[in-house]
């Protein structure tokens, strides 16, 4: 079943565009948002959330218009934003009090395990805890209210290694329920590398790919080799191409050719997630330059 | 359920799902998980080994096509049973990989038949129970 999908969405700003984004999450899927600061994630993000108008398109939650269904779509999605929505001079306490019946389906007892499994003192003002003790407390808030989608917009950034490791292992729990599903924007892609069942990238307003990791891992390369190399029309297999006066390295969208046509004079590498998106994004610069 | 142990290499060439096919049917094979035995659920597997329920669900579809495993809606997958002949079958096959590869070897290094030959027997002496 598809959880998200996403269909030519547009919106309109003075300096920045949202042009046709489509994409589409499956059901028990972990998805990973990426593209630079002022992308589009977060516009994207509100968008489905009906926080913002959009001008065009479709976004439908298990089939249904985001925006007419949703007193009836909220009970099932978990929102987790990065800055915030909570009141400072609150206790966690208060704060839950006041969100809790918001929810048909809130689970207390749910919520009392979150509280403990994360180390959380209830006691405590909103205002006094760490960013990270944030984050947890408002994924604790997300998941205890059973939410099956739950969207994030970057939530890893700006917690350490640790904390946010403790935040990937949870959502690979969460998936294990095969009706939940994942959809956050990060610009740290190890976390994707991590975690992620599915990439999409968006540059200027504009996807630029929405596929699994298992396809991209597969078909992308860094290939590494002399200059030398670089004859008859090479580059073209290449989504860019970076020289220096030792060499080059570039990024293959056709591994299997690249491997075909260079062998052993050249080393080949798995492709990070980073790889894929330093080279798409700059391509597409170049493009827009041009 | 028997040992079973799946190591993944990033440096690797070959693609993950393909190494778990690899370490499991491996793992199968030398009879270390029998007949019947149940396997983890795509998304634990996934989940324990920190990849994508693609990936695992990948090889399980293809440790399924190629019959070593069976799959029953609702309860999970399992080691597919297996007649000794087909077994033993899988061993050769392997067996021969290996070899192909040596004479391969041997040949681009220009070592003879003959030569081969010895270091079989040599080997067996040594190493061979």
């Amino acid at each position: 079943m598809t959880a998200l999908e996403v269909k030519n969405l547009r919106k309109k700003y003075d300096k920045f565009e949202l042009k046709d984004v489509s994409f589409k999450l499956e059901s028990g899927l972990i998805m990973g948002f990426i593209g630079p600061n002022g992308a589009g994630k977060s516009t994207t993000i509100k968008a489905i959330l009906n926080q913002i108008h959009k001008d065009g398109g479709e976004i439908l939650l298990w089939g249904k218009d985001n925006v007419r269904y949703e007193t009836e779509l909220k009970n099932r999605v978990g929102v987790v934003l990065d800055e915030g929505y909570f009141y400072g001079h609150l206790s966690l306490k208060r704060m839950k009090d006041l969100i809790a019946p918001f929810y048909k389906t809130w689970d207390e007892k749910e919520y009392r395990r979150y509280l403990s499994d994360f180390r959380l003192d209830e006691g405590k003002k909103i205002s006094e805890l760490s960013k990270g003790m944030r984050m947890k407390y408002a994924i604790a808030l997300a998941l205890s209210h059973k939410a099956d989608l739950l969207i994030m917009d970057e939530p890893t950034s700006g917690l350490d290694p640790m904390v946010r490791e403790e935040l990937l292992e949870l959502l690979r729990r969460m998936i294990q329920d095969e009706n939940k599903s994942v959809f956050f924007s990060t610009h740290i892609t190890s976390d994707l590398d991590k975690v992620a069942d599915r990439i999409a990238l968006i540059n200027d307003g504009r996807l630029l790919f929405d596929q699994t990791k298992d396809e991209l891992t597969e078909r992308h390369a860094i290939v590494k080799g002399p200059l030398s190399l670089l004859t008859d029309g090479a580059e073209s297999m290449f989504v860019g191409v970076r020289k220096n006066g030792y060499g080059f390295e570039a990024l293959t969208g056709d591994a299997a050719a690249a491997r075909r046509r260079f062998g052993d004079q050249a080393v080949f590498e798995r492709s990070t997630v980073e790889d894929l998106m330093l080279y798409y994004v700059r391509r597409d610069n170049d493009a827009l330059a041009h | 359920m028997g040992a079973l142990n799946i190591i993944l290499s990033n440096s690797s060439d070959l693609p993950i799902y393909q190494q778990i096919v690899d370490q499991m049917r491996g793992a199968i094979l030398r009879g270390e998980l029998t007949e019947g035995a149940l396997l983890p659920s795509i998304r634990a597997l996934a989940k324990d080994l920190r990849i994508s329920v693609i990936t695992t669900g990948r090889a399980y579809d293809e440790l399924e096509r190629e019959g070593y495993i069976a799959s029953v809606a609702g309860k999970g997958s399992f080691v597919a049973p297996r007649s000794q002949e087909l077994l033993h079958e899988s061993r050769l096959g392997m067996v021969e990989e290996k070899l192909s590869e040596a004479v391969r070897c041997a040949c681009t290094l220009g070592v003879s038949r003959t030569e081969v030959n010895r270091l079989l027997e040599l080997i067996y002496e040594e190493d061979g129970k």
